[in-house]
């Protein structure tokens, strides 16, 4: 033990002062993840506001954790949330039991379900945790209109998947802006 | 019978050949096979599975797919390509080499594989077969990895609506052809059919023909790729995430084993079980889409008593409701009795109950679940001849399909008993019964029984006697001596249907009928509790397992198994349901114990109505507001088939027990409430579990004294009326205005549209133009309808039971038999011809529920051969 020992544990301190921070500000200041993250899903839309889902359940299906809970609908021309037949009627994702996997969304066969960055799913009660399709249905998009409403953008389904984004600039959203929620939000 | 050898060739060699069998070698394994057995089944019972699409074992061979190609040699030559083994019968020192040893016969199936899904569409996703599907399957299992096919795949406009119910996906269908060969085949009903040739060779529906059939859900069934769906069931789950429980079909005495998918506490589809003694693999349409009665909305689920104030019913709990209720009943027992009225539609257990609690809590034998047109001979026939019987050594469908000879009296098999219909059908069609209907006209149910066009030479046998309505009777003794001599060879058999407790004396002359020829005499109830209940004792003569009320010996040893004191047990015949309903409304009965039962059914429904309201006091155990819980003072719920267990007992007699389906709802069997019911009035009934009442119906077990004496009635003759006035006969179509049906729209829109029928004769008496309506009469009430001329007797109009407009018991308050006015009704304004709706005259019915389909979008875009369009297509027809 010698007269510097005290000192020697400043050293430590100061030279850290000179090192990168590894503290996370969080939540003052929020961390950015990787692009590809697997955090909260969304629901996405059509460049109308029409949704995706077509109610098909393959997410629940896939979903090794059993979190996913959907039932399908059928829309009527009076009432209409997604091109063709059906329309996801009734969606629950439980964050207490997803494990973040994604697999829900690699079954997905309309790009209906995708994830966001978003990993802020903590709560303190369980029944928020429950999120329903309000709460996963992605915002609406310039351009966008809440269903239900009639196909804006063709006749059938068939236009909406093959060449949604080219018909809806030919509604005169420019080339470079977002037209749907999905991958191409994602990219941006 | 035929088995693989097991232990090697060396004591194959040695053993003879049995008689009928030739022996050939699969796969390197010697087996003997009965004559004609066709090499794909002799396979499968080795264990090797060949793949295959069109092959069904109930179905004529049609080598349609090409799916299960097999080497072949013959006499040591091997045959030039390979062979469908679906179509090929075996033969003696046949060798055949299948895809597992032979790489001939795996690339050959391989190459048919691809040439399938070069034009099947990637639907898996959302197609209702995906998890379950054949193609998927095999595809997996004999297909290639991947697809060497770049171009586009040829599309078709989908879906299609062959019928309100069945949509067709013409892209996913392979063309294998079990849909029309089972429409053909077995219910005769050929609506849809292979139309085009080539490429854009498709099924379809003929040009202003609907594909109307009460058998159509089998088609889905039996489609080995998602082609044919239903309406009712389209996207609705995935089959994975369905529990299959098996059960049996509450809706008719025919007594169909069946599947029922559910999820979540919801049935999703049913589909018909496998039981080759009854049913085969099929069922009719209404055992598999009505189904959502059971959850309605307005489903009593609460126990629910009047308010003394308000007089409406109000909902609360069970010991509120069980105390009023057993106060009440025990009050009305007291004073001057409670009538029993259980319904139609019971299991035997529940039937049990109802019968047990009448004779021990209510000390009466005021009982009788027949909610129909009734009759004492009816009663006398049911007691001496009918109950008791079952399969073994009564009538079953076995022994329809040996029989040369069948005589449907009154009975119209495919509106009232569709798989015995099915069961006449095939056996005309394969073992030469002769099937005679004695009834008015040729119904589609006799039709398809007497004329069978198929492929090949057509069979005409059997035929329609025709009778006035009310002259089955007189007309059983006057039989051409053509049909009493068939009826005399040994093994012909007699189905008396619920129409006869309409017409005086046919039970006797039936009887007669049977001692002339030798023909054995079955009874084919409508309802499917009916036959249960005649064993389970709720009639007014019958005690449980037929034994009559009014032997004393018999009653005493009931009184012992029943734990009473000797002498308790009422000894007179009670009333029957009319007697019960008069008594009620006299005030000769104070009280009212009712089940599952329509006022509407009963022959006289306003005065039903009248009796349940003047009951002094009217408990209703139901399971949906009915005309009897309108009135009733307490109103108990009880569980549907799906939420209970229990045995129906079909027109065989057959046991046909099932499980709770759907269990945890809470809801409880009539034979529960009624046990609890009975304890809040101080007795036991034992009736806690339909278990512990099968346990003591096993018990009593038969009757061990005499049989009842049968009835003897004469025959009464009927004359034709003249002018204004016609003979009325009448049955109801097998899909209805029946509340099982309720909630199923798809369903309703493939009934037989309700039509009046006359004669010729009739017709130009009333000046009667094609299809103007024909106003039918009586004091009571008028039920117009559009008319159709056919071949019935002059003098007689044909109505529909219960269909539509057409409510003969509650519009016109008499039956099958009865005198009604007939007139011209004025014609209806063009286009709105009442009653019928206009196949292929407006636009096809969208898929139903949906309003969007891909073909209502303009000018469809494979139009060159005009197929875009809903299918509807002359050229192939
Ligand atoms: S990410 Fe995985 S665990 Fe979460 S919902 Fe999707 S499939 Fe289920
Ligand atoms: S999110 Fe996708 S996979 Fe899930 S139900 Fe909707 S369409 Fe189907
Ligand atoms: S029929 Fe079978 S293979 Fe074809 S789309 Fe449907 S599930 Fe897939
Ligand atoms: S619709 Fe189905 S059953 Fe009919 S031919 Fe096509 S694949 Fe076969
Ligand atoms: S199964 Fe043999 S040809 Fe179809």
């Amino acid at each position: 033990m010698g007269m510097t020992d005290p000192l020697k544990g400043f050293g430590v301190t100061l030279s850290k002062m000179f090192k990168t921070v590894l503290t996370e500000e969080y939540p003052e200041v929020k961390k950015i993840p990787a692009p590809r993250f697997h955090g909260k899903h969304q629901l996405n839309r059509h460049p109308d506001g029409l949704e995706k889902c077509v109610g098909c359940e393959l997410c629940a299906w896939a979903c090794p954790a059993d979190a996913i809970f959907v039932e399908g609908g059928t829309n009527t021309d009076d009432e209409r949330y997604s091109p063709g037949e059906r329309y996801g009627f009734d969606y629950q994702i439980n964050y207490l039991r997803c494990i973040g996997c994604g697999l829900c969304i690699e079954a997905c066969p309309t790009r209906a379900l995708t994830m966001t960055n978003e990993y802020e799913t903590a709560d303190d009660n369980r029944q928020n945790l429950i999120y329903t399709k309000e709460d996963l249905l992605a915002p609406l998009l310039p351009g966008m209109e809440q269903p239900p409403h009639d196909m804006r953008l063709g006749d059938d389904e068939q236009d909406y998947y093959v060449n949604g984004p080219e018909l809806a600039r030919g509604q005169g959203v420019p080339a470079g802006a977002t037209v749907e929620t999905g991958d191409e939000e994602a990219v941006r | 019978m035929t088995v693989a050898p097991a232990s090697g060739n060396d004591t194959a060699q040695s053993r003879p050949v049995p008689e009928g069998h030739v022996r050939l070698t699969i796969d390197g394994i010697e087996v003997d096979a009965p004559q004609g057995e066709l090499v794909i089944r002799t396979a499968e019972r080795l264990g090797i599975v060949i793949p295959r699409f069109c092959d069904h074992p109930l179905l004529d061979p049609a080598g349609a797919c090409r799916q299960c190609l097999v080497e072949v040699e013959v006499n040591g030559k091997p045959m030039p390509k390979p062979a469908a083994s679906c179509t090929t019968a075996v033969a003696d020192g046949m060798v055949v080499r299948t895809q597992q040893t032979s790489q001939v016969a795996d690339k050959a199936q391989q190459g048919v594989m691809e040439l399938l899904l070069i034009n099947h569409p990637l639907d898996c996703p959302i197609c209702d077969k995906g998890g379950e599907c054949p193609l998927q399957n095999q595809a997996l299992k004999h297909g290639r990895g991947d697809s060497r096919f770049v171009d586009t795949k040829r599309t078709f406009p989908k879906p299609v609506s062959i019928s309100s119910q069945i949509l067709l996906d013409r892209e996913r269908c392979v063309l294998c052809q079990r849909c029309t060969r089972f429409s053909k085949q077995i219910a005769g009903d050929p609506f849809i059919e292979l139309l085009e040739r080539g490429a854009t060779q498709q099924i379809g529906t003929g040009e202003q023909q609907p594909f109307q059939s009460y058998f159509s859900g089998n088609t889905i069934q039996i489609c080995p790729v998602g082609a044919l769906t239903s309406a009712a069931y389209r996207f609705r789950s995935r089959p994975f995430d369905l529990v299959s429980t098996p059960g049996v079909c509450e809706h008719c005495s025919s007594g169909c084993s069946q599947r029922t998918d559910w999820r979540r506490g919801k049935v999703m589809r049913r589909l018909a079980g496998e039981d080759p003694e009854v049913n085969e693999e099929w069922n009719c349409d209404k055992g598999r889409f009505a189904f959502r009665y059971a959850t309605a909305s307005d489903r009593i689920t609460r126990p629910m008593v009047r308010d003394a104030d308000s007089g409406e019913l109000r909902e609360t709990s069970w010991t509120e409701a069980l105390r009023k209720a057993a106060d009440g009943l025990l009050n009305a027992r007291d004073s001057r009795g409670v009538g029993v009225l259980p319904g139609g539609r019971l299991t035997r257990e529940d039937a049990y109950a109802y019968g047990k609690f009448a004779r021990v809590a209510l000390g009466t034998n005021d009982i009788d679940h027949r909610a129909r047109p009734h009759s004492n001979e009816e009663l006398d026939f049911l007691g001496s001849s009918v109950v008791g019987t079952g399969p073994e050594d009564g009538v079953s469908y076995a022994s329809l399909e040996a029989a040369p000879a069948v005589l449907c009296v009154a009975f119209e098999p495919e509106e009232e008993s569709p798989i015995v219909f099915l069961r006449l059908r095939k056996a005309a069609r394969d073992s030469g019964t002769r099937v005679f209907h004695l009834g008015q006209w040729d119904s589609p149910g006799v039709e398809k029984t007497t004329h069978i066009a198929d492929s090949g030479s057509p069979i005409h046998s059997g035929g329609l006697l025709r009778c006035l309505p009310g002259g089955e009777a007189a007309a059983l003794y006057e039989l051409p001596s053509e049909v009493e001599q068939a009826l005399g060879e040994p093994g012909s058999v007699l189905l008396l249907g619920e129409r006869c407790s309409q017409v005086s004396g046919v039970y006797t002359a039936a009887m007669r009928l049977a001692e002339r020829t030798g023909a054995r005499i079955a009874w084919i109830p409508r309802r499917a509790g009916e036959r249960g209940a005649v064993e389970a004792g709720t009639l007014p003569t019958l005690l449980p397992n037929g034994r009559p009320v009014s032997d004393s010996v018999v009653r005493s040893g009931i009184e012992r198994a029943w734990g009473m004191s000797t002498g308790s047990l009422p000894s007179v015949p009670g009333r029957d349901i009319d007697g019960i309903l008069a008594a009620a409304e006299s005030g000769e009965l104070s009280g009212l114990l009712v089940g599952g039962l329509d006022p509407a059914d009963l022959p006289d429904p306003e005065q039903a109505r009248r009796a349940l309201r003047a009951a002094g006091f009217l408990v209703s155990l139901e399971l949906r507001p009915t005309g009897v819980t309108e009135h009733a003072d307490v109103v108990l719920p009880i569980a549907p088939t799906v939420e209970k267990s229990g045995t129906f007992l079909n027109w065989e007699g057959r046991p046909r027990e099932f499980e709770i389906t759907i269990e945890g709802t809470g809801a409880v069997p009539d034979c529960r409430v009624l046990d609890t019911l009975a304890v809040e009035m101080d007795v036991d009934l034992f009736t806690q579990t339909p278990q512990a009442v099968a346990a003591e119906i096993r018990r009593l077990g038969p009757n061990p004294g005499a049989r009842p004496k049968p009835p003897d009635i004469p025959a009464e003759p009927v004359t034709e009326p003249s002018g204004d006035r016609a003979l009325l006969a009448s049955w109801r179509h097998l899909l209805d205005n029946g509340s099982m049906q309720h909630d199923e729209p798809n369903l309703a829109g493939t009934a037989r549209p309700p039509v009046a029928r006359v004669s010729h004769g009739t017709a130009r008496r009333l000046g009667l133009e094609p299809h103007q309506p024909i106003r039918v009469s009586t004091e009571r009430g008028t039920i117009a309808l559009e008319s159709e001329v056919v071949e019935i007797p002059d003098g007689v109009v044909w109505l529909p039971g219960n269909s539509g407009p057409a409510e003969v018991n509650e519009v016109l308050g008499v039956g099958h038999g009865a005198v009604v006015g007939i007139a011209a009704g004025t014609a209806p304004a063009p286009g709105t011809t009442p009653g019928q709706r206009e196949p292929g005259g407006e636009e096809l019915p969208a898929v139903a529920g949906n309003g969007h389909t891909s073909n209502g979008h303009g000018p469809p875009a494979h139009g060159s051969n005009g197929n875009g369009q809903a299918g509807i297509d002359g050229g192939g027809a």
